[in-house]
């Protein structure tokens, strides 16, 4: 058991090495500078990015960690899961007619040195007074906590798992960011002065009236809920997606993987499980998605990076019933299925062939269709946007000094860690602006 | 196929290009290996006085990736005995009689010292001798090398004995450490020199280390300037390498001379030619990549040569020494402008911001639909390559108020996007000269000069 936790844990290992120091200044050095550069535009937190790189180039790390933590906390994760190719990367000038500058490895570079020395933002601001509670300790959360900590705010995460980090630490596959660096992350916010409460779930042991009793503010970072339902013939077999990536990152010596695996859906988080199903020794691994490539939801490069992985596509594939034999599922019966006028999302209508039903050999099948947004919105009397919470420009929800952040609010655009991460910054910025405008309540002596 | 051979004062080479006195050139199986590589001819690496040296004695000046943009020395001239390098340039002359085997020599200031030592140069068969009178470290201490080169009477006194003993072509290399290296050249001119070379190296200090805080490169805690070579001298090599080629005197006599001063590729080669060099001597390229960048050398001037026509080297010589010319003879009324190329442009933005802070503010940023847009205006919450890309503005110069400065045509990073493009005037051609020939008082009072400018359309920004 032991190797196999071994094996499971190396298989899954950081997948890019870090930059060797030479390496980051060859690649340093070949940024140009560029003057209101578009990476900068490009990183939802603009990050200098240049400036950071320029800082690699001329040896002051500190700096160049300093120049990243200014705009964003958490450029450790950001560094290895940000989507850089539609994002900073995608924007460089150099990748037109050559190659960008690998902004995330640089970044991660800069953000690894911050770490190996302690080289992170300290408070420099008289308290306030004023306290926050956080609710959720992702990346949004923990984002929004540390920058209200710099501005001299009290702040209290609430967090209703064991460890804090959110889908940094439980949900991106180790391959691309190890749990060590997300709680890492975690302890350079409480060193901020930010108390992380774990354990503690928001709604059943401390309802929302206590709060507002207790702090000047509550900012909801609470992400979204479970994989929804097929509603297809015992479903109950099926293994969801995020939870699947949760027992390869905290137990990945007992993670079971099947020789032949499915996996339901064509999003990043399904990309993710399939990778984890074959490097963790699946013989086959198949991807099965209602729409084809042209409509899936994750990103080129993970779609290209699944394929080199050796993954499989069943595209225009519906799944329509698991098969069970003596209680263990053996294969998925499907449908297959043609396109027709686009649908609400915009994309063509996946409209399932009567009797083409086929069937799909599988001994273990995973779903990864994304989030359920979860049902605090109405408990809470939140007004929502397409079942998200609904914020004002200030992050604010309906309810005054109840603020939202992250994949809760996410209604249009990519949910992505780092724009969680820019929700987090702007939020507190926009509490400490109120704060301002509002005279302190607290007596002074 | 352009004639690469030279005869450069009475010394017949293969090709222009020779291994200057230096590392490179310190004995006979270096020479021999760089001759199998091409090489047209060597000046072996100064023989005369005893020396010793001392570790840690280059130095180097990297810019970015670029390694040895410069090298910086306190090397001395030849630490092994006379007698074994005078066998082994014998040996490597009898060996190779189709190239040039020149020696450098350096002794005391003293007649009888260099009729000895010239005297035991020829003995090995040698074609020529160059006179150092530049080494800017040590040497120059106990009054040799620069010592001598930075007085031009003593550079005469010391090349007439030699020129007394000699038989075979003697050249003088000059020290760039001077402030006039027209004077020196002309003291070569007067002793009868055959050649003159330029440059030797120039007095640097590379720098500090910041963890030490003593000098780069540290010998035993200590340092100090030392010749410094390579690429990052070209320019100053050129200068005066053109400043001898317009001075009437060394001019006139038709004195052959041989460039050197960070060559490095055959552009350099040419450009050196081009402004009258008559050979070329190379040392940090060689010291940088080895001697097998001879092929390239010989293999690209060649192909230019053919593409412009020039036969022989001696045709290229000098062909551009009457483009050399003083600020007060330039046409003031020339006017060009910097023309970005939209297609190329890859807004780096690094011309505008050049522009705007430095400059003269002549760039704008313009959106798509045609407006300006102030550089970090976009909204913070937009993000994303596609907002970033399909929003970011192109840089345009304002033409009418550019002045032509040229400094984005410099940062720019992508070749041939910024072009110079010359515009009429509307001014006829008048050289700072005329003006103070013909309308002395433009010249020298303000008053005037702004109603000449009104006068003639000068708009100053």
């Amino acid at each position: 058991m032991e190797s196999a936790s071994r094996d499971n844990a190396k298989a899954l290992a950081e997948q890019l090495p870090p930059l060797t120091p030479n390496a980051a200044a060859i690649e340093a050095d070949r940024c140009l500078y560029c003057y209101d550069a578009p990476c900068t535009h490009a990183c939802p937190t603009h990050i200098d990015i240049p400036r950071f790189i320029k800082k690699i180039a001329s040896h002051n790390l500190r700096g160049s960690a300093d120049t990243i933590f200014a705009s964003n906390l958490l450029g450790g994760t950001c560094a290895r899961v940000c989507p850089v190719q539609e994002l900073c990367e995608g924007a460089c000038v150099l990748g037109a007619d050559h190659k960008p500058i690998a902004i995330g490895r640089l970044q991660r570079y800069a953000m690894d040195y911050a770490r190996a020395n302690q080289s992170y933002p300290t408070v420099k601001t008289a308290p306030t007074g004023r306290s926050i509670a956080v609710i959720g300790a992702g990346p949004a959360g923990l984002s929004c906590a540390g920058q209200l900590a710099l501005l001299g705010h009290a702040v209290t995460i609430l967090e209703k798992r064991d460890k804090p980090g959110g889908l940094s630490t439980y949900g991106i596959i180790a391959l691309r960011e190890p749990v060590e660096i997300a709680i890492e992350e975690t302890r350079m916010i409480e060193a901020l002065g930010v108390q992380i409460k774990t354990g503690i779930e928001f709604g059943k042991d401390v309802s929302l009236s206590a709060l507002q009793q207790d702090f000047d503010a509550v900012v909801l970072s609470v992400g979204l809920g479970q994989t929804p339902g097929l509603a297809i013939e015992d479903e109950e077999a099926i293994i969801d997606g995020l939870e699947f990536i949760e027992s390869s990152k905290t137990a990945p010596a007992s993670l079971h993987v099947g020789r032949s695996v499915i996996v339901i859906g064509a999003g990043n988080t399904a990309v993710d499980c399939a990778t984890i199903a074959r490097r963790l020794g699946a013989e086959r691994v198949t991807m099965v998605y209602r729409r084809t490539d042209r409509e899936m939801s994750c990103y080129r490069h993970e779609y290209e990076f699944a394929r080199k992985e050796g993954i499989e596509f069943r595209f225009l594939t519906q799944p329509a019933r698991v098969v069970l034999e003596s209680n263990r599922p053996v294969g998925l019966e499907c449908l297959r299925v043609e396109l027709g006028a686009p649908d609400a999302s915009g994309r063509p209508m996946p409209m399932p062939v009567e009797g083409s039903e086929f069937f799909l050999p599988a001994n273990q099948i995973v779903k990864a269709i994304g989030q359920n947004k979860l049902a605090l919105a109405a408990q809470l009397r939140l007004e929502t946007a397409k079942g998200f919470i609904a914020v004002d420009q200030n992050f604010q929800t309906s309810i005054a000094g109840v603020y939202a952040v992250g994949d809760c609010i996410r209604s249009s655009g990519a949910a992505s860690t780092v724009t969680a991460v820019e929700d987090g910054k702007l939020a507190a910025a926009a509490i400490h602006q109120q704060f301002v405008h509002t005279p302190t309540s607290v007596e002074v002596s | 196929m352009a004639d690469l051979r030279i005869n450069f004062a009475g010394i017949q080479s293969p090709n222009p290009f020779w291994l200057a006195s230096a590392p490179p050139t310190n004995s006979g199986a270096q020479i021999h290996r760089a001759f199998e590589a091409g090489w047209g001819g060597a000046v072996w690496k100064t023989i005369g006085a005893p020396v010793l040296n001392v570790s840690n004695r280059y130095g180097a000046w990297h810019y970015g990736r670029q390694r040895m943009l410069a090298i910086n020395n306190v090397e001395l001239i030849s630490d092994r005995p006379l007698e074994i390098n005078l066998r082994e340039i014998a040996e490597v002359k009898r060996a190779w009689p189709d190239r040039a085997v020149i020696v450098s020599a350096m002794v005391e200031a003293k007649s009888q010292a260099w009729r000895e030592i010239v005297e035991r140069i020829e003995d090995t068969g040698a074609d020529g001798i160059e006179l150092n009178y530049g080494c800017p470290h040590g040497m120059s201490e106990r009054g040799m090398g620069a010592a001598v080169g930075q007085v031009p009477e003593y550079c005469e006194r010391i090349t007439r004995w030699v020129m007394e003993a000699a038989t075979i072509p003697v050249i003088m290399k000059l020290t760039p450490n001077i402030t006039n290296i027209v004077l020196p050249a002309r003291a070569g001119v007067a002793s009868g020199a055959n050649a003159l070379s330029l440059i030797n190296t120039v007095n640097s200090i590379i720098g500090v280390d910041l963890d030490t805080l003593e000098l780069t490169p540290s010998i035993g805690g200590k340092g100090g300037h030392g010749g410094y070579a390579g690429p990052a001298v070209k320019p100053i090599a050129l200068n005066m390498l053109a400043a001898l080629g317009t001075d009437e005197i060394v001019s006139k006599s038709g004195i052959p001379i041989s460039g050197m001063g960070g060559i490095s590729t055959w552009q350099d080669a040419a450009q050196f030619l081009l402004l009258g060099a008559g050979s070329l001597q190379v040392c940090t390229a060689v010291m940088h990549y080895g001697f097998r960048i001879i092929e390239d050398l010989c293999d690209g001037l060649s192909n230019w040569m053919d593409e412009k026509d020039f036969k022989t080297i001696a045709d290229v010589c000098g062909h551009s020494l009457h483009r050399v010319s003083e600020f007060k003879d330039l046409d003031l009324s020339y006017r060009a402008v910097a023309r970005i190329d939209a297609q190329k442009c890859i807004k780096c933005n690094l011309c505008y911001v050049a522009c705007n802070d430095t400059a003269h503010q002549c760039i704008d940023l313009v959106s798509a639909q045609g407006t300006l847009v102030q550089p970090y205006s976009y909204d913070v919450r937009s993000n994303g390559k596609h907002d970033a890309v399909e929003t970011r503005p192109q840089p345009q110069v304002r033409e009418e108020d550019c002045v032509g400065c040229r400094l984005c045509y410099n940062v720019c990073p992508v070749d041939n996007c910024i072009e110079m493009v010359e515009l009429p005037s509307g001014r006829s051609e008048v050289t700072w000269s005329e003006l103070s020939e013909n309308q002395t008082e433009v010249t020298e009072d303000w008053e005037t000069m702004k109603a000449y400018r009104e006068k003639v359309g000068i708009h100053i920004h």
